[in-house]
């Protein structure tokens, strides 16, 4: 394998040298490339994003609903299992739950809402409804920004036929290079990628038959977004 | 795969009498550019990111032996292995290898157009290992034996009767009462055979929409969540990946996620989008133990600094599918080989060679809209035409189309010598066609008048004579 690497490498070496080196084929920039690495910066960001607090909830809200996700707000974290209940009951579906770890009691008082019963753990495809924390929200597309872990098992997103999300109001940003920035600050000594990022706009869908829209192709049927707006949002 | 690129123009003439194909392909080839054009239009930054997803790619292939070794080591570092392949044949075995040390019945499969080029299903098949696809799309035209249609819509040429027989053709429990009328059946159906295969997989097996040479990431773009299901249940994680996939960083990848949805589906963004670095990590209640990165080169290099360098700019979005006249008009199949469209045309050569896939860079008006539509500005018309430069050099076409181009370009370098051929052909076609006003056949030109008619010339001679009489609009 070791010749494979060394031959391939060799090969794009002569490439490069033959056009005229890296430096004449790439007029693009004037960031070398380990400096690109070394320091990461944005490229152009849409202003689409760039709002206020309230205005950037509430296009977070328009973008999510645009993708089919259902929203609704509370106005703390108690709130939840409330909201959720009622979400359920609407839909008719089964009053069971399989929450993550970080957000299981006492994080949500889950027992509070007697109709629910309520496991924790990651899914197996035998539950019929999952909750899970979001990082983010990105109100420039109405996208969730899941983070792999212990507290927040990636197959609650994904195998569960219904799926709810819970999110702060601050934690929604106006475009995906600020939860970049963010979960950079977070990390230790350069490793902060969880070994999952998942960013979610709207339920699962397939158009792949006759190009006919359906929800619910793999993942959830269902994704619906609880907002959260106790924490003061940033100014 | 096996092509029958080489017979392009029975393909094209069987495609063109299909009337199930037709309605097929109207309705994507309306559906997609309607919705790209609406989203495109609610950002009025488009087109400055297609330029910085372009310059992003640029930088990336001019610079492409550090970002590897740089993604390599972030591989390593995260827990993973990466598997270097110059040929399709290297990947196939690498796969196969890090399947059987995972001792594989079963191997669930995102949908990877890698794994279309290298041919890993017949592979892992002929050693006793059961690929399953799980695309939707995929998983449908795998049970057919065919090759896809499509970039992203890969049994978009089916309808939905043609999809329910296969079913009852393949899922043998299915008992006979069971409606399949409708796509929600079909796809409840699907869905229900597929995840007892999700959870029963050993590997899943992913493409990669990029690598991140920052963080040793690979990205992964669906609508139905499948990929997502198909690395985070196994034990293993394969990804398969050509080695201009890469991008610097995040940031880099994010600003062509902004352009790839919007140019394919027409979507603000796709519905999951993952970024996945390494194995499991220790406290993780899920993921896989392993994580390995094949990363195929199959003829890139070859491409890197020559006339089709750009072409490794390509994100396979679709858009120049979904835009292409010729496209619309026989659909995938009939490019015979796993890409179409105007990408494939410029692809399909370099990687099958010219001798067996000399039809497709032919195969087209060059009008132009490719490029027009393309996120990353791919200068497809001007690829297709180096092709044919490239064929007329080898003298691989006809004799009576290389003396006619020669012909041709004896005339059209001396204006004098055209003006004067064009002078004596407008008269004399506007002299024999004066009784009627049109042409029911002439020699020469019997492609066109087969079909229909040529209307004769008007008396008084060529635009450029009546020009030079002073026949200017304005003043006259």
């Amino acid at each position: 394998m070791s010749d494979a690497r060394n031959d391939i490498l060799g090969a794009v070496k002569a490439a490069l040298k033959q056009a005229g080196g890296a430096g004449k084929a790439d007029t693009t920039t004037v960031v070398s490339a380990s400096q690109r690495l070394g320091d990461p910066r944005a490229n152009l960001i849409p202003a689409r994003g760039r709002l206020g607090a309230k205005a950037r909830v509430d296009l977070f809200i328009r973008e999510a609903e645009q993708a089919s996700a259902t929203v609704a707000r509370v106005s703390s974290l108690s709130g939840v299992p409330r909201e959720v209940a009622r979400f359920l009951a609407k839909n008719n579906l089964p009053m069971t739950l399989k929450v993550a770890p970080g957000i299981a009691e006492p994080a949500i008082p889950w027992t509070r809402e007697t109709l629910l019963s309520v496991d924790e753990g990651r899914a197996d495809g035998s539950e019929s409804a999952s909750v899970s924390r979001a990082f983010a929200g990105i109100a420039e597309t109405g996208t969730l920004v899941m983070l792999s872990g212990s507290d927040n098992p990636t197959t609650l997103n994904f195998l569960p036929p219904t799926h709810v999300v819970v999110i702060s109001a601050s934690e929604i940003t106006g475009d995906y290079e600020e939860s970049w920035s963010q979960l950079r600050e977070k990390g230790q000594e350069g490793r902060f990628m969880p070994r999952a990022v998942n960013w979610i706009t709207g339920p699962s869908r397939t158009a792949d038959i006759e190009q006919t829209l359906l929800m619910g192709a793999h993942g959830p049927q269902r994704l619906h977004i609880v907002i959260v707006d106790e924490e003061t949002p940033a100014p | 795969m096996e092509s029958t690129t080489a017979a392009f123009r029975e393909n094209t003439a069987k495609a063109l009498g299909d009337a199930k194909l037709r309605d097929a392909l109207s309705k994507l080839t309306d559906g997609f550019p309607a919705s790209r054009r609406e989203a495109i239009a609610r950002l009025p930054e488009f087109d400055a990111l297609r330029d910085a997803a372009r310059d992003i790619k640029d930088h990336v292939l001019a610079n492409l032996d550090f970002y590897l070794e740089s993604f390599e080591a972030r591989v390593v570092e995260a827990g993973g292995t990466v598997h270097w392949c110059r040929t399709a044949a290297e990947a196939r075995t690498a796969i196969l290898r890090t399947c059987k040390t995972a001792g594989a019945k079963t191997v669930t499969k995102g949908k990877s157009m890698i794994g279309e080029e290298i041919a890993i299903n017949e592979h892992l098949e002929e050693h006793g290992i059961e690929p399953v696809e799980t695309d939707l799309g995929e998983y449908i035209i795998q049970l057919r034996h065919e090759p896809p249609s499509h970039i992203i819509a890969p049994a978009i040429h089916l309808s939905k009767e043609q999809v329910a027989d296969t079913f009852r053709d393949k899922h043998r429990h299915l008992s006979p009462g069971r409606s399949l009328d409708e796509p929600r059946a079909l796809l409840d159906e699907a869905r229900g055979e597929l995840r007892r295969k999700f959870i029963g997989a050993d590997v899943g097996l992913t493409g990669a929409n990029m690598l991140i040479a920052e963080t040793g990431s690979i990205v992964l773009v669906t609508n139905e969540g499948n990929a997502d299901l198909t690395y985070s249940i196994p034990r293993v994680h394969i990804v398969i990946a050509s080695l201009e996939k890469i991008v610097p960083t995040l940031e880099d990848a994010t600003t062509i996620l902004r352009v790839l949805a919007r140019s394919a589906t027409g979507q603000e963004m796709s519905v999951y989008t993952t970024f996945c670095t390494g194995p499991k990590r220790q406290d993780d209640l899920d993921g896989p133990d392993e994580f390995h990165v094949v990363l195929l080169d199959n003829g890139r290099t070859g491409m890197l600094g020559g006339e089709f360098h750009e072409m490794l700019r390509c994100i396979r979005c679709g858009a120049c599918l979904n835009h292409c006249p010729v496209y619309k008009a026989i659909g995938g199949h009939a490019y015979g080989w796993v890409y179409s469209g105007p990408m494939g045309a410029v692809l399909i050569p370099g990687l099958i060679g010219l001798e067996e896939a000399g039809h497709l860079p032919n195969a087209s008006t060059l009008c132009g809209k490719c490029e027009d539509v393309c996120p990353m500005r791919i200068p497809l018309p001007r690829m297709l035409r180096t092709w044919r430069r490239r064929q007329f050099e080898r003298r691989q076409t006809s004799y009576p189309s290389r003396a006619g181009l020669r012909a041709w370009s004896l005339i059209a370098r001396r204006p004098w010598l055209y003006r004067l051929g064009a002078d004596i052909v407008v008269a004399v076609l506007a002299a024999l066609g004066r009784a009627r006003g049109r042409f029911r056949w002439l020699p020469l030109a019997g492609g066109w008048t087969q079909l229909r008619d040529l209307p004769a010339p008007e008396e008084g001679g060529t635009f450029i004579s009546r020009y030079h009489l002073g026949e200017h609009g304005d003043g006259a």
